[in-house]
């Protein structure tokens, strides 16, 4: 029962999607299956907030190896629950001036919306700026010439790299002959990007549509079980 | 009071001046209005050409000499209910009124907010900034919402997957009588029991990130069957697994999976469920946990099943760092070189997908990569049927547009590739130059 249940419902929920993709009658049964995930996923942050309360509470009980952090954890955690949902900060809408919670709770210049500003965008910009770094390490690795293959990647990376800076240009500005002038980096750039990768993105892509549908096909014929922790 | 009394007719000769003086836009033209094709009932198209005095219109070349007084602002679209086959109908609705607004240059407009089978009428005229308003361009005739019974649009799509699962569920049906199929190894699939292995041996946990999608996605379900296995195999090793997740719903289902994993292995009393726990939703902090836990607790094995993007190759370069076994499987292209550059196998779209079947070894499973297979083949026979058509086409015939060539190459873009439908032979549009599709 534990399994068929939630077998029986992902395959009705499925097959209404994909009707709801043709059959224009169906088309709102697709967006009250979308509703009603949405439904379900707000549920389903409680148990998740839930869960990480749990798991560093447990760790601050018993002062497990840096159980300080936990406590910053939590504090961040219940501070901005309560700046968002007693909306701290927030004016009333001036339509319905005389509710208190009546604003928007992510009003500019209200708790939340500082919180977000002054915290959560200069906290994930600096996680997203250390990706230059792991592109260079990554970079590195990968354009060693090793063999044929990897000089060639080498060869095509520098081609690109600089044609997409100014130096592309700068390197063959004025001395190479009309006739010539696809050989400059910024046009074998664009060569490179417009012909052999789109060629190679497109066949990946093709690739994983029809893996798509052939997953979704097998979880739709309960051939495949294995989400529900079947075989 | 005399002196003032004298000015009146001059004030009001002076404001009939002024009455005059003001001009109007010129009206939009050609007012057509149709059912939306393909739709539950529940929008009408309308359609005008531009007015004269419209400074986007392509058709008025001096628009410099445009008065600025006649320049159109807007557009004001009306409608009133012409016919509602017996329902009960508001004086609002029977009457003219304002339904939109659309800005200058723009031609169309679609009215969502009609009701199946009621008739309705249109008009439009210009408005400029004045808000002196044109003369109402009224439509030639109503229209009536209908509802399709099927979307035409997708005709193809559906004929193809019809195909496609035809494929599949021959191939199921051949496994069922137990004859083997023969599938290529996978490597990166392969490696799980090896990196299992390791983890094992170091006494070091295994970590498994499921992507940053949720549990709709059918990238966390495929990251899912993965996850199966590999939980099962560090139940049989007595290795420890961990799995941060980004979605609440997906922690809830890795913890089944896990958990039924664990059972099937035999070992129910090794399973720690707090070791399947949600992090946050948001992308960089879930990444800055990950990586966290990556340095302290240096797990020696990484998989990394499901939908990817920025932080790919933070993950991956991190876990490289800290030499960790890496594999990886995703359909993000987009990221899948990042995975190739910093992973020791990487499971690339299709071969993610076909995970579930390869490492369940069930020959029902197996049957459906087979059916994928001969769905590719498709694919590629369209492919070189399009490619040939384009080739003799660009080669043969001068005017792209004509001829047996460009006919099926545009049936095969637009009505089989686009959104035409099944349409009639070389009736889609015909400019070849510069199309991406």
């Amino acid at each position: 029962m534990k399994r068929t249940v939630p077998l029986i419902i992902a395959i009705v929920a499925g097959f209404v999607l994909l009707i709801a993709n043709f059959i224009p009658f169906a088309e709102g049964w697709g967006l009250t299956a979308q509703e009603w995930f949405n439904i379900l996923a707000v549920g389903a942050m409680i148990l998740g907030g839930g869960n990480l309360i749990k798991l560093h509470l447990m760790k601050i009980s018993g002062q497990r190896k840096g159980w300080g952090y936990s406590i910053v954890t939590i504090g961040c955690f219940v501070g901005t629950l309560i700046f968002g949902l007693f909306k701290i900060g927030v004016h009333p809408n001036e339509i319905y001036p005389s509710v208190a919670w009546s604003g928007y709770y992510l009003e500019s210049g209200s708790g939340l919306w500082w919180i977000y500003q002054h915290m959560i965008v200069p906290l994930t910009s600096m996680m997203f700026a250390m990706l230059a770094f792991y592109v260079a390490t990554a970079a590195f690795r990968a354009f060693r010439a090793k063999n044929t293959e990897a000089t060639l990647l080498l060869v095509t990376a520098g081609i690109v790299l600089l044609g997409r800076t100014y130096a592309g240009v700068w390197l063959f500005d004025g001395w190479l002959p009309e006739s010539m002038q696809w050989l400059r980096f910024d046009n074998l750039t664009v060569w490179i990007m417009d012909i052999p990768n789109t060629a190679g993105t497109r066949a990946i892509t093709i690739g994983i549509a029809l893996g798509v549908v052939a997953t979704s096909l097998r979880i739709l014929l309960g051939v495949d079980r294995s989400y529900l922790g079947q075989d | 009071m005399r002196i003032r009394t004298s000015f009146l007719p001059v004030f009001a000769l002076l404001a009939f001046a002024s009455l005059a003086g003001a001009q109007s836009p010129e009206p939009p033209t050609d007012v057509v209005i149709s059912d939306t094709p393909n739709d539950a009932g529940q929008s009408v198209e309308v359609y005008w050409a531009l007015s004269e005095t419209d400074i986007f219109n392509p058709l008025n070349t001096n628009v410099k000499e445009t008065d600025p007084e006649m320049i159109v602002a807007t557009y004001s679209i009306e409608r009133k209910v012409a016919n509602t086959h017996g329902a009960d109908v508001s004086d609002e609705d029977s009457n003219w009124r304002k339904v939109s607004e659309a800005g200058a240059g723009e031609s169309h407009w679609t009215d969502r907010s009609v009701h199946m089978g009621w008739s309705y009428d249109y008009r439009v005229c210009s408005v400029d900034n004045q808000g002196d308003a044109s003369t109402w361009c009224d439509a030639h005739a109503s229209v009536t919402p209908t509802m399709q019974a099927f979307n035409m649009a997708k005709a193809w799509l559906a004929i193809f997957m019809l195909v496609f699962g035809l494929f599949i569920a021959y191939f199921i049906n051949h496994a069922r009588t137990g004859k083997k199929l023969w599938v290529r190894k996978i490597a990166g699939l392969e490696a799980i029991d090896e990196a299992v292995g390791r983890a094992t041996e170091m006494g070091r946990p295994v970590l498994f990130v499921l992507g940053i999608q949720d549990i709709n996605e059918i990238q966390t379900l495929a990251g899912l069957t993965v996850l199966s296995r590999v939980a099962r195999t560090a139940a049989e090793y007595g290795a420890q697994i961990e799995v941060p997740t980004c979605r609440s719903l997906v922690m809830a289902a890795a913890r089944e999976t896990v958990e039924a994993a664990y059972l099937s292995a035999g070992a129910p009393d090794a399973y720690q469920p707090d070791r399947i726990h949600y992090l946050t939703d948001e992308q960089f902090a879930f990444v800055a946990g990950v990586t966290g836990y990556m340095v302290r607790e240096e797990p020696a094995a990484c998989i990394y099943m499901g939908g990817f993007y920025a932080e790919s190759l933070i993950l991956a370069e991190t876990g490289n760092h800290i030499g960790a076994i890496q594999v990886a499987g995703t359909a993000m292209p987009s990221q899948l070189p990042f995975f190739v550059a910093s992973c020791d196998y990487t499971l690339i779209g299709e071969e993610f997908f076909a995970a579930s079947a390869y490492l369940s070894g069930d020959p029902l499973q197996i049957g459906s990569l087979k059916g994928q297979d001969y769905g590719k083949f498709l694919s590629v026979l369209i492919l070189l049927i399009g490619i040939f058509f384009a080739t003799t086409v660009s080669l043969t015939e001068t005017d792209e547009s004509a001829g047996f060539g460009a006919g099926a190459l545009n049936y095969i873009k637009y009505n089989m590739l686009g959104s035409e439908g099944l349409g009639s032979f070389g009736s889609g549009e015909t400019d070849i130059e510069g199309d991406d599709s």
